[in-house]
């Protein structure tokens, strides 16, 4: 393994921390970060969901919009507006999901830091919720799309056994 | 900290995915009780409810007691908060993103033609 699995943290009751290494450039990590047409490439969710759109304008100011669709046409929209982008080190943004994150009302602050590891490169990723409640929400909605993933491994279990 | 893995969990949730299997974990949760005990509440036949078992057994969510005539059925709970760590979900899912991300980083260091030697692994 040339880089250490991510680690996700809850600093404070708002606070969700996740870290994680990459075996690249800081350069490059940006782009990837930064580039919609490289974003759309990873960051895609769990299994069974595509990024359909992602529209960028990385200054401060800007804003941004993500959606994603998923199992059973769901979707999920998340947009917010940069308060602060430095290439290739540092952005922080306002984030609100449109869709898909009932629980998740009102808006959450991300910032986003890559440090220089030799040729690694950190990355810290820090959101600050608007309440607990829906510091939770974020994290729970994560637990209910590993379980649609799970139901549908599920049907394509129970259709096996029922052709036995 | 032992963490479930992703097969562990989804077993879990398969486990977790039928209303007569949480009805039956539901009712072991007041105390063991035998298939004939369980069966009752429900309209199904005892091998139907076996059956369901089996599956309950195999997510580690039901244990079966060691006396030969009634093999009483035992809830136990921890896959449950296994399957409750949301943070353990949310993590895997940043972790499949990442690992993606990472692929994509492989690829464009070989095309920004690096010199480095190709690993065979990661």
């Amino acid at each position: 393994m040339s880089t250490a699995a991510v680690k996700v943290t809850t600093p404070s009751d708002r606070e969700i921390l996740i870290t994680r290494t990459f075996n690249a450039p800081r350069e490059l990590v940006w782009k990837t970060l930064s580039d919609p047409e490289l974003l759309k490439r990873w960051l895609f969710g769990p299994p069974g969901w595509t990024m359909t759109t992602c529209e960028e304008d990385q200054r401060p100011g800007g804003s941004f919009r993500w959606a994603w669709s998923g199992p059973d046409n769901a979707e999920m929209v998340m947009s917010g507006v940069y308060r602060e982008v430095v290439p290739p080190e540092r952005v922080v943004r306002t984030e609100r999901f449109e869709i898909g994150c009932p629980p998740q009302d009102g808006e959450q602050v991300a910032t986003m830091v890559l440090a220089e590891q030799n040729d690694k490169t950190l990355l810290t990723l820090s959101i600050i919720y608007p309440s607990k409640e829906a510091r939770d929400g974020a994290l729970q909605s994560g637990m209910d799309r590993g379980l649609e993933a799970g139901y549908e491994r599920l049907e394509q279990i129970l259709a096996e056994e029922q052709n036995k | 900290m032992q963490l479930a893995t992703p097969e562990q969990l989804n077993a879990t949730f398969i486990a977790l995915a039928d209303p007569t299997r949480r009805a039956i974990l539901a009712r072991l949760a007041s105390g063991d009780a035998t298939v004939m005990e369980l069966a009752e509440p429900f309209s199904m036949s005892q091998p139907a409810i076996s059956k369901h078992l089996k599956v309950l057994e195999r997510a580690g969510l039901v244990s079966r007691g060691r006396d030969a005539q009634r093999r009483p059925c035992r809830l136990d709970a921890k896959p449950l908060e296994e399957a409750t760590k949301w943070l353990e979900t949310y993590r895997q899912n940043w972790e499949a993103s990442f690992q993606r991300l990472d692929d994509l980083l492989e690829e464009m260091k070989a095309t920004a033609g690096s010199k480095k030697i190709k690993r065979p692994q990661k």
